[in-house]
């Protein structure tokens, strides 16, 4: 599997998210730079974690106007694969390429723990390595990861079996506990907590890995 | 030209700053303040002269940049 990483000015998680796919995939993974206007050959883009902008305006906001959006844009309607991860999903919510918006945490804190996630859907690229119903413990870190959206929309994306992960207990005012999203396709998985950060057993767990596998497997 | 941008939550869409500004009232002693909301004010300048013209320019400002739409309503003020 071939695989990108963008870097925002301020992104923070984006070294993380290399090293991970660098140590499950044992290829190098491509750094690309936000005013680059084109992506190299790959089968999947990860949009890390970090403040990209200063989360200036909106988390995601400024991110979403940078030159290579137009290129992971492209790459998400020919069906590539896309993974963003906190501020990463709040790029892609901007970029309306997964619905809803992520708010400041309904207890206004920066929230920075490993919390416990039910992963619900298996019927993913991102997820089939995992079964349905498992917990699994990633870390998350952020400030604005209150998912919104219309009840609409929230219903749809439950009908759908768009709703990858729910926290157990949820930290941040998130509808219907929910820490991560498919967008329609199928292709692009928003997540707000931090699976890159538990591949090395070192970094104190493993569950990360899984997600890595499902990757690998389905476009490899 | 210039033109004020006043960035708010739509009605419903919890505003948990708005809350703790509110409670932060409460605590100074202010009683009479009850539900709080915030947003953000953008003064931009123009060089647009026409009233209409830069109206429908902010517009276009606000849907693509200045305010997420999802949760977010805009006002704008011309000066």
């Amino acid at each position: 599997m071939k695989s990108a990483v963008i870097v925002f000015p301020a992104s923070n998680c984006d070294r993380d998210a290399a090293t991970a796919l660098e140590q499950m995939t044992g290829q190098k993974t491509h750094m690309v730079w936000h005013q680059d206007s084109e992506l190299p050959d790959v089968d999947l883009v990860v949009l890390p974690g970090g403040f990209s902008y200063g989360d200036y305006l909106r988390c995601g906001a400024m991110a979403n106007q940078s030159k290579i959006m137009g290129a992971i844009k492209k790459h998400a309607d020919k069906g590539g694969a896309v993974l963003g991860i906190c501020n990463g999903f709040q790029v892609l919510a901007e970029a309306g390429l997964v619905p809803g918006v992520l708010m400041r945490n309904a207890g206004l804190k920066f929230v920075c723990k490993p919390v416990a996630l039910t992963v619900e859907e298996t019927q993913s690229t991102f997820t089939r390595k995992y079964s349905a119903g498992q917990t699994v413990t990633f870390p998350v870190a952020h400030g604005e990861g209150n998912y919104y959206a219309d009840k609409d929309t929230l219903d749809r994306l439950e009908g759908e079996g768009r709703v990858m992960f729910r926290y157990q207990n949820n930290p941040n005012g998130s509808a219907r506990n929910i820490a991560g999203i498919l967008n329609e396709k199928r292709n692009v998985l928003g997540l707000m907590p931090h699976p890159e950060r538990v591949v090395d057993p070192l970094n104190g767990g493993t569950d990360g890995r899984a997600l890595f596998q499902s990757l690998i497997e389905t476009l490899s | 030209m210039k033109a004020r941008v006043f960035v708010t939550l739509k009605n419903g869409v919890l505003d948990p700053q708005g809350k703790a500004i509110g409670h932060a009232l409460n605590g100074l002693g202010f009683a009479s303040v009850g539900d709080v909301r915030q947003g953000k004010v953008i003064d931009l300048e123009l060089s647009e002269t026409d009233a209409a013209k830069a109206k429908e320019t902010v517009k276009a400002m606000c849907e693509k940049l200045l305010a997420n739409t999802v949760i977010e309503k805009y006002e704008i003020e011309l000066k």
